[in-house]
């Protein structure tokens, strides 16, 4: 675990470096009529950034964030992640920048109910194909323990709490060791406690494991103890 | 590592849907199973009815036809070389019915090497005396040991020894029908006039069923010396040779070779019995039509049931997606999917089609026209399967094209928003 950690602090260490450059970021929905959703969007994120964006629901919150994420792709603008410009590149080049360089957790923990919670945490290690399976394997268990869900590893993933199944998701976005993580709506579906331990999680991943944090939530309690807070209105960012 | 991974995945969707991917896979089975069977089945039979022919039949058959002289007396003279010379009414001459030279012919097929056996042959015209009323027949002579080797002569014999005809002079085997006419027995002396107007006593030591009715109404068997005795004709006499050759194909060919080599005319087994290829080429058409539809219809189930795998398993698609695997992962799992319904019911298909090939050749099958057979015929040829398994696979794989390209396409966002 300590090797780990002493990786990230060193992968990270340039502070203040521009991880995700979004440019006039556009986007409209043509069914029935013309709705712009998303207006000229331009911000960026930097290297351990702990941002949540807010807003009422339709606001476009969270097309901006499959946006980001590269898997909507019918959007006006420029994209760049790491300095690499996304906008126009195939499908398969964007699924592998998803893979190796965002970690994703969702409102809903999907998680795949076909496997143990173990081997859904290793799953996007195996696509990245750096490491062997039995090195993810111990990596992935060092997560569940820092996530105090170790005992759950062989568990079937069908078989766990909502709670358990969100920190499940959050492993598994950090196998990968990720850029960025995007989170939507990460609370919105777990009862108070759970939503305090997974807050907790996320500021640690950011103190301690120096990660960079992108979540959209609609949770004020939740957004108020990030570093900054993007909110939007209308397809705008308003603040 | 990746592929282990997708056949994981891909096998860990199957376990959590084997109910349906099982019912595809029987699906599978049971096409190949009948596949298997009634190809088995029909080629068995096929084959059965050909050889009724073919195993009689020689690959060529050298002797002298009956036929117009081409060489008639007004072209050779040189008064009328000028002219178109038209002849009304002209007869075949009075060729003699054996081939000259025998024992250098059959020498020189015996070194050649495409030849696999040469067996030569009298037939006479001769009528079976009963009582007073005289029969149509046709006596074959015969070298009994070539004969049983080229043509399976001994299977045919249902009664008798018929190595007795060359052990006992003067001897007869009877063709079934005839026997029955002239209720004749085994050991009973019978009389036959030949074409010269000649008396003979004949001992009767076998019968003989070819499966034809017809034919065995009038054929019967005897050796070479005793027809050439009958014929009046020296120990030299032989009128047909006839040759098996290896590969039976080049027959057309060969014929046309020999007739110029020493001759004679020459007939080959594809223009002597066009028909019967026809027949076989017919059925076994019919019944791959059959089987490849079975497949056909099985590959729609499969089609179906990934279909519905799919929708069920819409979020599987998207987190995997979101996660990082791309269209073409999705592709291979699927993919993979309906190949393994594939492999496992095609396997399964196979051996469940030989054992039914086996019991349908275990079913008693008993006919007087055919004496060698006591059950149903099955060709067991490897082909059968080999086709039968590469056309399993290849319908699958098409069956899984689809279902698995929609899979890769769907869109995690849609799916994601829509929860």
């Amino acid at each position: 675990m300590n090797n780990n950690k002493d990786n990230q602090v060193s992968q990270n260490s340039e502070d203040n470096r521009v991880v995700l450059d979004a440019k006039l970021i556009n986007k409209s929905f043509y069914d029935p009529v013309q709705i712009d959703v998303l207006k000229d969007i331009s911000f960026q994120l930097k290297s351990m950034d702990f941002i949540s964006i807010i807003g009422r629901s339709g606001c476009g919150k969270s097309t901006l964030l499959y946006i980001l994420s590269t898997m909507d792709t019918s959007y006006k603008g420029e994209l760049y992640i790491d300095n690499i410009l996304l906008t126009g590149k195939t499908d398969k080049e964007l699924a592998a920048v998803r893979n190796e360089k965002i970690g994703f957790v969702f409102q809903f923990h999907y998680l795949l109910n076909e496997f143990s919670v173990l081997k859904n945490v290793i799953l996007p290690g195996t696509k990245l194909n750096k490491k062997s399976v039995e090195e993810l394997e111990s990596i992935g268990m060092n997560y569940l323990k820092d996530l105090g869900i170790e005992h759950l590893a062989h568990k079937m993933a069908y078989q766990i709490s909502g709670g358990g199944k969100q920190r499940v998701a959050i492993a598994r976005s950090m196998i990968n060791d990720p850029l960025i993580i995007m989170c939507d709506e990460p609370t919105g579906n777990l009862d108070k406690t759970n939503a305090e331990i997974v807050f907790k999680i996320f500021k640690e991943l950011a103190s301690e494991y120096k990660k960079t944090l992108l979540i959209v939530t609609h949770d004020m309690d939740f957004a108020e103890r990030t570093n900054r807070i993007i909110t939007m209105e209308d397809g705008r960012i308003v603040s | 590592m990746r592929v282990k991974y997708i056949t994981e995945i891909a096998f860990a969707l199957i376990i959590a849907r084997w109910k349906q991917t099982g019912v595809a896979a029987v699906g599978v089975t049971f096409s190949i199973t009948l596949f298997i069977a009634l190809l088995g089945f029909m080629e068995g039979l096929n084959t059965l009815l050909d050889s009724l022919i073919l195993n009689r039949t020689p690959h060529i058959r050298l002797y002298n036809d009956l036929k117009i002289s081409d060489n008639q007396p007004i072209s050779m003279s040189s008064k009328y070389k000028d002219n178109y010379n038209f002849i009304n009414s002209v007869k075949p001459y009075n060729t003699r019915k054996e081939i000259y030279n025998v024992a250098k012919i059959i020498n020189q097929l015996e070194n050649d090497k495409r030849v696999f056996g040469i067996a030569p042959k009298i037939p006479t015209q001769v009528f079976y005396n009963v009582g007073n009323i005289e029969l149509n027949g046709v006596i074959n002579g015969i070298d009994v040991e070539k004969e049983a080797k080229l043509f399976f002569f001994n299977d045919y014999v249902i009664e008798g020894d018929y190595k007795d005809l060359k052990k006992i002079a003067n001897s007869i085997i009877l063709g079934k029908g005839a026997a029955d006419k002239m209720l004749a027995k085994v050991g009973d002396i019978i009389n036959i006039t030949t074409s010269n107007g000649e008396q003979f006593s004949l001992k009767v030591v076998g019968f003989f069923q070819s499966g034809m009715a017809e034919l065995d109404k009038v054929q019967s068997y005897a050796s070479l010396a005793t027809t050439q005795k009958l014929l009046g004709k020296p120990e030299n006499y032989i009128s047909d040779i006839q040759i098996k050759i290896y590969e039976i194909e080049k027959a057309p060919m060969i014929a046309i070779e020999y007739s110029k080599l020493f001759g004679v005319d020459a007939e080959d087994i594809q223009t002597a019995n066009s028909q019967f290829e026809t027949g076989s080429s017919v059925r076994s058409l019919i019944s791959y039509a059959v089987g490849l539809t079975l497949l056909i219809v099985s590959g729609f189930g499969i089609s179906n049931i990934l279909n519905m795998l799919i929708y069920e398993k819409m979020d599987t698609i998207a987190i995997l997606k979101a996660t990082g695997f791309d269209s073409s992962d999705i592709k291979k799992i699927f993919t993979t999917i309906s190949l393994t319904i594939g492999i496992c019911g095609g396997l399964a298909g196979l051996l469940f089609g030989f054992l039914l090939s086996l019991l349908i050749d275990s079913i008693p099958f008993v006919t007087a026209s055919l004496p060698t057979v006591e059950t149903y015929p099955i060709d067991y040829g490897i082909r059968y399967y080999i086709t039968a398994i590469t056309f399993a696979l290849f319908t699958t794989y098409f069956a899984g094209w689809f279902p698995a390209r929609k899979a890769s396409k769907l869109d995690p966002v849609i799916i994601i928003r829509v929860r």
